[in-house]
């Protein structure tokens, strides 16, 4: 069974009377000590559903799911107070700007040790011990002193560095990363991802891997996830979905990479933008941006049709001879 | 920490400079001399005059009158009050309790009110009880102290008779001062003599409608700055980082939003006391409290210049050692303030 399964989750945000679904019949399941990449642009539903998974959404969106299920507990029918319990310490998210993701009131030092007094009730000297080898464990240099400094007193770099501690501490079977590298220079980001990747390789987590990048979801994913408004529009094993893409905009997004249009005057791009909350179409969302759309497309929207490990939402996948 | 301390003294001194200067031209804008208040309609002899502003040196040029009075500050004497010929100084110490008592009041009441109401404000943003509570603050900013205080009067003391109408005791009291806070001293005479037993509530009641007059414009300023602060606070990143540890909401809430929404919060309560020891002047005269407030408007009537001057000085003095205060609390608040070079 998989860590964690979630079947046919729909967040819906907005009045009651002028409803909108930023996440829509999405389904997607990790296995334990998996690393799967979820991509899509901005907007497309990455970090609402797993917000609404960790219950941060507070109360502004509404979750509806088969199930949504993790370690065997279903997330939402378990109460607040007993979610909270898995929350930061079975599964654990670090968010993309590090600088605000810190407290500026509170050391570095206490904001770490919360946890653990939280989930793992240790206290005293336990604590501190902790709390420094976590610091280490994050490759923060001179871990003793940086216990008692101040978020602004960090560099981007080093606050991430101190996320991650903060997510890890109790050892989670599940981390979220939501594009954690996005706010970091391009030399900070190979040194996090590179972290992360070995963190995960030794505590033996699952790890999801929120980002605009496909590198790295490459380099790093087993599986991958390519959302596009709210839904899931393919997903598959990393390798095959790069070598072959069933879904149109999976193709495109992958087609962007400036690697793959050497020789090419301009990288090649999807024309038009991302449907609006409140103009989507009546068939497949990705009608209207297709190269490929034909007239049942516009009339009748696809639903994911799963094969073993991998699945498309699209009437007409593409076949392995018209990828370019 | 300790430089953060003395950059904040330096800047106290030009203040000071400042405050002298004000209240000194201040009052000898307002025409008429403390000789012509004194003799009142009667007709005054122009030479006894000029012979009386001599006596009390008012007669020298005004750069000279200031750098006496400079000079006398700068050896700690205050003066004499021209009419009662008290020194300033005992006037002040023996009124300021009464004033002070009130202010405190008014203050926990306003800050334990303000705080709550803004919080709760602001979790539940958009209910009833949130535009309850900022219609009910505009109101109570927008109000004049004086109409406010004669309405309660008018319902609670005149009509219910729940509340006495002016004063900080009764008559029938005989309570010694030892502390000058009327609270703490009936409490200290009741416990010695059983027939004061009364006197400690009967304080009480006499706080009662003072207080919230006097507190009522401070409340619905922290009320409505706790609100904002707060809102602004818990859409930060880091309260979402401190849900996602898995902490309860009131950890959430009061330990990592409170603590960040409370330093702008902490500067307006500053600010407040200001505010306060000008609706004292008010609520005094109102409730015939006897304090400083009551003090200070009798003085100016009179033209009793080192009473106005000085008064007016001491309570400016403790107002900037009140924000004095603050400022050092907003940086114990704010590690980025500390820190700032």
């Amino acid at each position: 069974m998989s860590l964690l399964e979630i079947s046919n989750l729909s967040v819906q945000f907005g009045s009651e009377a002028r409803p909108f679904n930023a996440v829509e019949g999405l389904d997607l399941s990790v296995d334990q000590g998996e690393v799967v990449g979820i991509v899509g642009e901005s907007g497309s539903g990455k970090s609402v559903t797993m917000m609404a998974m960790m219950g941060l959404l507070e109360g502004q969106g509404r979750i509806v799911a088969d199930q949504l299920r993790f370690d065997g507990k279903d997330l939402l029918k378990i109460s607040a107070r007993d979610r909270r319990k898995i929350i930061g310490k079975d599964i654990s998210m670090i968010f993309q700007d590090p600088m605000t993701a810190l407290n500026p009131s509170y050391t570095v030092g206490y904001q770490i040790m919360e946890v653990l007094k939280e989930h793992q009730g240790l206290r005293g000297a336990a604590l501190k011990q902790r709390a420094l080898e976590l610091m280490e464990m994050v490759e923060i240099p001179a871990a003793a002193q940086r216990l008692s400094s101040y978020p602004h007193q960090l560099s981007g770099g080093m606050s991430q560095r101190v996320a991650i501690a903060m997510a890890i501490a109790c050892k989670p079977k599940l981390l979220i990363a939501d594009e954690p590298t996005t706010a970091l220079d391009v030399t900070i980001q190979a040194q996090i991802m590179e972290l992360l990747v070995s963190l995960q390789k030794s505590q033996n987590m699952a790890l999801i891997l929120i980002t605009h990048d496909l590198a790295v979801v490459a380099e790093v994913a087993q599986r991958l996830a390519v959302m596009y408004a709210g839904q899931v529009a393919e997903l598959g094993a990393v390798p095959d979905i790069f070598r072959r893409p069933f879904h149109p905009y999976t193709e495109a997004l992958l087609s962007s990479i400036p690697e793959h249009s050497k020789g090419a005057r301009r990288l090649n791009t999807l024309p038009g933008i991302v449907p609006g909350h409140y103009d989507r179409p009546v068939g497949c969302l990705l009608s209207p941006r297709c190269p490929y759309v034909q007239e049942r497309c516009r009339l009748e929207r696809p639903a994911l049709t799963v094969d073993g490990a991998s699945g498309v939402r699209c009437h007409f996948p593409l076949s392995a001879k018209e990828v370019k | 920490m300790f430089s953060f301390i003395l950059r904040r003294l330096g800047l106290l001194i030009p203040t000071f400079f400042g405050i002298t200067l004000l209240t000194f031209s201040l009052i000898r804008l307002i025409p008429g001399d403390p000789i012509e208040v004194m003799v009142g309609e009667r007709s005054l002899d122009p030479q006894m005059h000029a012979a009386a502003l001599h006596r009390l040196g008012l007669d020298k040029p005004l750069y000279l009158q200031y750098i006496d009075y400079v000079v006398n500050l700068a050896h700690g004497h205050l003066g004499d009050s021209l009419i009662t010929r008290v020194d300033v100084w005992t006037e002040f110490t023996t009124l300021f309790p009464a004033t002070l008592e009130l202010a405190i009041c008014a203050m926990i009441f306003a800050v334990v009110l303000g705080l709550l109401a803004g919080i709760v404000a602001a979790i539940k943003r958009g209910s009833l009880f949130d535009h309850g509570v900022m219609g009910l603050s505009l109101t109570g900013f927008s109000m004049p102290i004086f109409w406010w205080g004669l309405i309660l009067i008018m319902f609670f003391s005149v009509r219910l008779g729940w509340t006495p109408v002016a004063g900080r005791i009764d008559l029938a009291f005989d309570i010694p001062p030892r502390t000058g806070f009327m609270l703490i001293d009936t409490w200290l005479a009741s416990s010695r003599d059983p027939s004061l037993s009364g006197a400690f509530v009967d304080a009480l009641k006499h706080l009662i409608l003072p207080t919230i007059v006097l507190g009522t414009i401070p409340l619905a300023v922290i009320a409505r700055m706790t609100r904002s602060s707060m809102l602004e606070v818990l859409r930060e990143d880091y309260v979402r980082t401190a849900r996602a540890k898995g902490l309860s909401p009131s950890r959430v809430i009061f330990i990592h939003a409170l603590r960040n929404a409370l330093i702008p919060v902490l500067t307006v309560i500053g600010l407040q006391v200001g505010v306060l020891m000008g609706g004292a002047v008010l609520t005094e005269t109102i409730f015939s409290w006897p304090g400083i407030g009551k003090w200070l408007i009798d003085a100016i009537q009179r033209r009793d210049y080192p009473v106005v001057q000085n008064g007016i000085l001491l309570v400016a003095t403790l107002v900037i050692l009140v924000n004095f205060v603050v400022d050092i609390l907003y940086g114990v608040a704010n590690p980025r303030i500390r820190h700032a070079k």
